[in-house]
């Protein structure tokens, strides 16, 4: 399969701490990829890393063989990377319509209108067509404030989609989420993200959520990869057992 | 996004407002003149504080406008009042596309204190510059309207009224325009989070440096209706307590409202007129316990009184988007 995302030798250090060693890592089209690795193993730093916060030390990151190691997260957005975070970084005081569309506006390729009322031209249509995706067309005119964590989670989400991504990274999606409804949550995500998104990879601390989504699982232990490969296989790996899952379980 | 009326029937009051001129008092004419022009620059600090930045010099293209028109006034002997409005307006909507950029990278307090520093360096030069009449300024002749010379003061003070409040009137339906547009919608998330905007694949400083550029032409037009009422300028007009003036009347007012502008401008202009008219000794006093009650019991500014209810902020959440632990990324 075509490598979608292509890390060669990615280097990362803040200080003494190293983020990302040597790291190589292909992600390939339709993969659904998640990265596991306890607090400080170089998970996050990877996603930083492939969608422009951060800039390598050294090494290359390409997006269908298009450099990103320099780009800006704009640029990175504008190429094709989408991603959601661990804490929903949401416009608090717009509605989540109001938050979709700003998310739709970032993905026309032309300028913003300064005449053309926001909710015009279908914009507000389809800003709650993506809503519905997450069951949440009812919460459309309530502002970001008012609604709950796991609903914050999904308009997150949502707006991360709204680019039609090539490849979309979900930084921790079912966390904050409780036990009951992680499930229901994921089920949602993927559902969701399926028609416009061939290609996920999602961190996660949660093996269950792990084992039953991912069809690929990366483990990372200090910037590095210790094991890359099925759920079941890197799942049962000694040293995965020993560095990631045990703390975790 | 609740379905409302389309600014442009504000046109109406707009006319409305304009030839209520003849039927105010003479004396009221300068005192709304004034209103409006200063309602005006506090429109442009309105227009930029929607992206989560306050300009503390927008003495700057006050006093460019005004200086830009007076210079070609006398160059050429220009005096009409349109004909000068739109001068000081595209002269200091230039100076802030030029300005704009270079400022847009920074935020908050850096880049209130940047524009400051700006307006102050401007203030210097026009202090020191002897071509420029130095600290004394220099004088235009009386405006006139698509060739009508208006001899009698009342009929000239009512002229420039029109032309004021018309014009203040117009730039508030566009504002209220682009407050609506998806312009300003991305300007309030540029506001509440600018680095989401970018990960979204929009310019936050591109939002930025064009709502700046639109707060230079509101001040620059302001500049020369400034300069049109006092038919003189100096280097006053850049001065940091001009700026400040302006930033009074864009914080009585609050970001969420057009029209709270305006009243905040009249509140301010009637407050100081009456203040200074019975209590002359202490009219600062009362305009400060004025600003205070304003800040303690809307802090949101008075338009909150009637644009705020239906969204009631999280405003230290929108602010701190790191409060929680959460900040991008």
């Amino acid at each position: 399969m075509t490598a979608v995302l292509s890390a060669r030798k990615l280097n990362k250090r803040f200080g003494a701490v190293v983020a990302a060693d040597d790291l190589s890592l292909d992600i390939a089209a339709g993969q659904k990829v998640s990265l596991i690795g306890a607090n400080g193993a170089g998970k996050t730093t990877f996603v930083n890393l492939a969608t422009g916060y951060l800039k390598p030390d050294s090494g290359s990151i390409a997006l269908d063989g298009t450099d990103i190691g320099r780009r800006s997260p704009r640029s990175v957005a504008r190429l094709g990377i989408s991603r959601s975070f661990q804490i929903p970084q949401l416009f608090v005081d717009l509605t989540a319509v109001e938050n979709l569309a700003v998310a739709i506006a970032g993905a026309r390729s032309e300028a913003l209108s300064l005449r053309a009322p926001a909710e015009a031209g279908g914009r507000r249509e389809q800003a709650v067509e993506f809503l519905d995706r997450f069951g949440l067309a009812g919460q459309a005119d309530r502002p970001i404030f008012e609604l709950a964590g796991g609903v914050r989670k999904l308009v997150d989400i949502a707006m991360a989609l709204a680019r039609r991504p090539k490849l979309l990274l979900l930084d921790e999606p079912t966390s904050g989420v409780s036990a009951e409804e992680k499930f229901a949550t994921m089920d949602r995500v993927i559902h969701a993200v399926a028609p416009d998104a061939a290609t996920i990879v999602f961190v996660e601390h949660d093996m269950e959520i792990v084992s039953r989504y991912a069809d690929r699982v990366v483990a990372f232990y200090s910037g590095r990869i210790i094991a890359d490969g099925a759920p079941g296989s890197v799942l049962g790996d000694p040293d995965v057992r020993r560095y990631v899952t045990g703390g975790l379980r | 996004m609740q379905r409302r009326f389309h600014p442009l029937v504000l046109i109406v009051p707009v006319i409305a407002a304009a030839l209520l001129g003849r039927l105010l008092p003479t004396w009221t004419l300068s005192l709304a003149t004034v209103a409006a022009s200063n309602a005006l620059v506090a429109l442009g600090i309105v227009i930029l504080a929607r992206t989560g930045n306050v300009s503390f010099g927008q003495g700057l293209f006050f006093a460019a406008g005004g200086y830009g028109v007076a210079l070609v006034a006398n160059a050429s002997g220009l005096t009409d009042a349109v004909a000068q409005m739109l001068i000081g307006g595209i002269a200091s909507g230039l100076l802030g596309l030029l300005i704009g950029p270079l400022i847009a990278r920074y935020s908050g307090i850096f880049f209130g204190m940047l524009t400051l520093a700006l307006s102050m360096v401007f203030y210097g030069a026009l202090l020191k510059s002897s071509a420029l009449g130095g600290s004394d300024g220099f004088n235009v002749g009386r405006p006139t309207l698509f060739g009508m010379v208006f001899a009698d003061p009342r009929e000239a003070d009512f002229m420039l009224y029109a032309v004021a409040v018309a014009t203040t009137g117009l730039a508030g339906i566009a504002a209220a325009i682009l407050f609506r547009s998806e312009f300003g919608l991305v300007s309030l998330a540029v506001r509440e989070n600018n680095l989401r905007v970018e990960y979204l694949g929009l310019s936050a400083n591109r939002v930025i440096a064009v709502n700046f550029a639109i707060a230079a032409t509101f001040a620059g037009a302001s500049g020369a209706f400034a300069l049109m009422a006092q038919r003189h300028i100096d280097p006053q007009f850049a001065y940091w307590t001009t700026s400040g003036e302006f930033v009074f009347i864009a914080v009585l007012a609050g970001y969420q409202s057009v029209a709270a502008v305006y009243v905040a401008s009249l509140a301010l202009e009637l407050v100081r007129s009456f203040s200074n008219l019975y209590l002359p000794n202490t009219w600062q006093l009362v305009l400060g316990i004025f600003l205070l009650a304003v800040i303690l019991f809307l802090p949101r500014g008075i338009g909150s009184l009637w644009a705020g209810s239906a969204r009631k902020s999280a405003e230290p959440a929108a602010a701190t988007p790191a409060a929680d632990g959460g900040g991008v990324p």
